[in-house]
């Protein structure tokens, strides 16, 4: 990694240090946050958010945006539990045949974007309400996850000194972010998912396979919510078509708040973390306290990305000002 | 011969953008495509590029045919190209632009340090030493421009065709751009070079050729090349078939009405001076690219000028923005007509109100009936051609648009009414209506700019003509002066008359 000040590079800076400051005011009031087993529940709470905003960030790298995220992750939830509850089939099996759904969905969607250029909202709008409808029609009830394997999957964990556990979930997430600052950066398919969010008609002429990457983004983001709907299937042991309503938003949150420019082709897969991690920092702060209602999440995440939306428009005003005086 | 194109067609419904077509390119020499608007040049260079697929004819490179279909296979055959703008991603680094496609890797994974040696190496031999970590963005266009040709060279390595890479670039970095094109011409590439700076054409092209409507006109070199006939070719006339033209009658002197001082805007157009008087034509005249639009744009605040003053008789005017030019009652009817002048869904009536009503602002808007009248008035008066005043405007012909475009004009009343190619696309009997028009705002006291490429239409309107060249103005013709002839020698004046004006012009890098 290169240590050059890019002006780009501000956002995840201001991130990073937004992050430790919230933290150190946390610390200096309630000693106890700075535990193993806080940092632990951290992972663990907001694992699957984590994980759909992997995608989520290359999407938005990509120039285009994925609303149906949420509705996939309840449409996973409900799916294995229904699948569970009604074949003999093992978990692993219907987590392959789920990834290979949502990935297939994403792929879809992705490949109306491209062929009949229709705009990303507009698309990914609709998979939301066909993912919801779809979870709809397989239970409308909560239906709970009761198999050995799943109790498994739900005691795996590694217990870190201070008595924190580092659960299996949290630690997928963490892989996960992995292979995304790979994909995002040190590929050639992430390059293209850069080229593209930087102007799609130049992007053309270097030689971006356009309908290829777009199909592939919106793929890996299918890929990515199905992977976040069996870590929350896991997380509350049930399906629900309820659940995660809202949740593609606050997921769009997190990566405009981990220094991702929302218009695309600037960003960093590593920011998106800790947009994350900022806003479980928050809920934690908000239960520690005891008094506060857990809206003040809310109020908190508006007032930051409306500071982050400022701060971009800002860097992107003066970056033109300095071409100006360059030229 | 590197590449031969014999009888290239391109037709697309109702034109014929190419008709048979000729052009050479030898190895090791730089070579000017030029032409005005409408000339083929750009369909030319797409069909070489992929971006289009021609009609008929033959391509032929290195004596074996193509037909590329795309950019991308067009660059595998060795044509490159750098366009004026969008040729790379700002948002990427310098690195990143240059080996996109071709990063080098290990086990899949993009190996940033030998992407980062190899990068470097690239323009070292170009004498280009950056950080190639950094954002494109961060640089000067000149150096984004040679990185561009870094990149294309190195993909294609043939043929590098360069549309227009200077029109954004001060004289100094011309000269670092010209110099890397001359370093690969002794390289043995051959280069087609696009630009509507005819000094930077004699400066580096070492043959010329010119298209005029879609027909080749000649191939010639750049050394023996008059610069007068090379206009002509140009413009498509010559000077024996000049016509007399009755000047309008000359009422002596007329106040300034208007009065524009070192108007300019850096990198746009030089600062000018100009003044008009009420009741003048004033005609700019000029090639493709000379600065007229521009002046006019900087007259009317769409790019407002950054340096001098416009006055009138009562004082200084605010024209830094179309809003506040319309408000010192300016008019403006563009060039681009489809996309700047009507608003092609709405109605005739819509169209004509349109300006009023802006004026007006939306809390009172124009009654109704009061709309349909003054849309009927104009209709009549200028001989609009439709079936009735709720018509799409966007099913007229371009003669009737242009009238309603004028209309939405005349209906504010202005004092000055700037014409930006008011002829353009419209058959010859609206040519002559529009040219009647002018006439009758004239003698009505209205003061007009016009811009036209056909130096007839400028000489049949123009009390006096104002020549540009390379985005400055050059010289003024009065009265009986106002020439084909004139007008031509005053844009083909070699700039070595003038070098001592523009001392940083010359500068070698």
């Amino acid at each position: 990694m290169n240590i050059s000040l890019n002006t780009r590079a501000l956002p995840l800076y201001v991130t990073i240090g937004i992050f430790l400051v919230a933290y150190l005011i946390c610390w200096l009031q309630f000693p106890n946050m700075l535990s193993t087993r806080v940092i632990g529940n951290l992972l663990t709470d907001n694992a699957y958010l984590g994980i759909v905003a992997v995608g989520m960030t290359l999407v938005i790298l990509s120039g285009g945006i994925d609303l149906s995220v949420g509705s996939v992750i309840a449409f996973s939830g409900v799916f294995i539990a229904v699948m569970l509850r009604d074949t003999g089939l093992h978990p692993l099996l219907v987590f392959g045949i789920l990834l290979i759904l949502t990935t297939g969905f994403g792929a879809l969607m992705g490949w109306l974007i491209h062929w009949l250029v229709m705009p990303a909202f507009i698309v990914t709008l609709a998979g939301m309400f066909l993912a919801r409808g779809g979870a709809y029609l397989l239970s409308i009830d909560s239906v709970p996850i009761q198999h050995e394997f799943y109790k498994t999957l739900q005691s795996a964990y590694w217990l870190m000194p201070g008595k924190g556990r580092l659960t299996l979930i949290g630690v997928l997430m963490l892989a996960v972010f992995l292979v995304g600052i790979i994909v995002a950066h040190k590929t050639r398919f992430g390059t293209s998912v850069f080229a593209l969010g930087g102007g799609e008609a130049t992007a053309r002429l270097m030689g971006v396979r356009q309908g290829r990457t777009t199909v592939l983004v919106y793929a890996f983001s299918g890929l990515m919510a199905g992977l976040s709907g069996i870590v929350f299937s896991v997380y509350t042991g049930s399906g629900y078509s309820l659940a995660t309503v809202g949740t593609e938003l606050t997921a769009i949150a997190c990566v405009v708040i981990g220094g991702t420019l929302l218009t695309g082709g600037a960003g960093y897969m590593f920011g998106t973390l800790v947009g994350v991690l900022t806003m479980g920092l928050i809920q934690t702060y908000i239960v520690f306290d005891g008094s506060l209602s857990s809206w003040w999440t809310k109020i908190v995440i508006g007032f930051l990305l409306l500071a982050f939306i400022l701060l971009q428009k800002g860097l992107v005003k003066l970056s033109q000002k300095g071409m100006v005086t360059k030229v | 011969m590197l590449l031969s194109i014999r009888s290239l067609t391109k037709t697309f419904p109702g034109t014929r953008a190419l008709d048979d077509v000729s052009f050479d390119l030898r190895a090791g020499e730089v070579h000017a495509l030029l032409g005005e608007n409408g000339a083929g040049k750009s369909t030319l260079i797409k069909c070489l590029t992929g971006a289009y697929q021609r009609d008929g004819g033959t391509v032929v490179l290195e004596g074996a045919e193509i037909a590329p279909r795309s950019t991308v296979e067009a660059q595998d055959l060795g044509i490159g190209t750098v366009y004026q703008e969008v040729n790379l991603l700002p948002n990427l680094t310098v690195a990143q632009n240059l080996m996109f496609g071709r990063e080098p890797r290990r086990f899949g994974m993009i190996n940033a340090r030998a992407m980062r040696v190899q990068a470097q190496a690239m323009l070292a031999q170009y004498g280009l030493d950056v950080n190639v970590d950094r954002d494109l963005g961060s640089y000067s266009v000149a150096i984004q421009q040679i990185i561009a040709i870094a990149r294309a060279v190195a993909l294609s390595g043939k043929v590098l065709i360069l549309d227009e890479p200077t029109a954004s670039l001060d004289a100094r970095e011309v000269q670092m751009v010209f110099d890397v094109v001359r370093g690969l011409r002794a390289k043995g590439l051959g280069i087609v070079f696009v630009s509507h700076f005819l000094d930077q054409v004699f400066d580096l092209t070492d043959r010329i050729t010119v298209l005029r409507n879609g027909r080749y006109i000649t191939t010639e070199d750049t050394a023996t090349l008059d610069r007068v006939r090379l206009i002509e070719h140009m413009l498509g006339r010559t000077l024996q078939d000049e016509v007399l033209h009755n000047p309008p009658p000359d009422r002596g002197p007329r106040p300034a009405m208007l009065k524009f001082e070192g108007f300019g805007r850096r990198g746009v157009i030089e600062p000018f001076n100009l003044e008009i008087g009420a009741g003048e034509v004033v005609g700019l005249a000029g090639l493709l690219g000379s600065g007229r639009t521009e002046s006019a744009e900087a007259m009317f605040g769409i790019r407002p000028a950054q340096s001098g003053s416009a006055q009138d008789q009562n004082g200084a005017l605010d024209l830094s923005s179309p809003g506040k030019a319309i408000a010192q009652r300016f008019g403006f009817a563009p060039e681009d007509r489809k996309t700047d002048g009507i608003v092609a869904d709405l109605s005739i009536r819509e169209n004509i109100i349109l300006g009023l009503q802006a004026r007006l602002g939306w809390a009172r808007p124009i009654p109704r009936a009061e709309q349909n009248r003054i849309a009927d008035d104009y209709i009549r008066r200028l001989d609009i051609r439709t079936s009735g005043r709720e018509k799409r405007i966007g099913d007229l012909s371009g003669g009737n648009q242009q009238k309603v475009v004028l209309a939405r004009w005349l209906a504010m009343n202005p004092r000055f009414l700037i014409l930006d190619e008011p002829t353009r696309g419209i058959d010859v009997g609206a040519h002559a209506e529009i040219l009647h028009l002018i006439h009758e705002l004239v003698e009505q006291g209205m003061s007009l700019l016009v811009i036209s490429s056909e130096l007839d239409e400028l000489i049949a309107v123009s009390n006096r003509v104002i020549v540009l060249r390379d985005r400055r103005h050059i010289a003024e013709l009065k009265g009986q002066d106002i020439t084909g002839e004139a007008i031509m020698r005053a844009i083909a004046a070699s700039d070595t008359t003038e070098q001592s004006d523009i001392p940083n012009q010359k500068v070698t890098g």
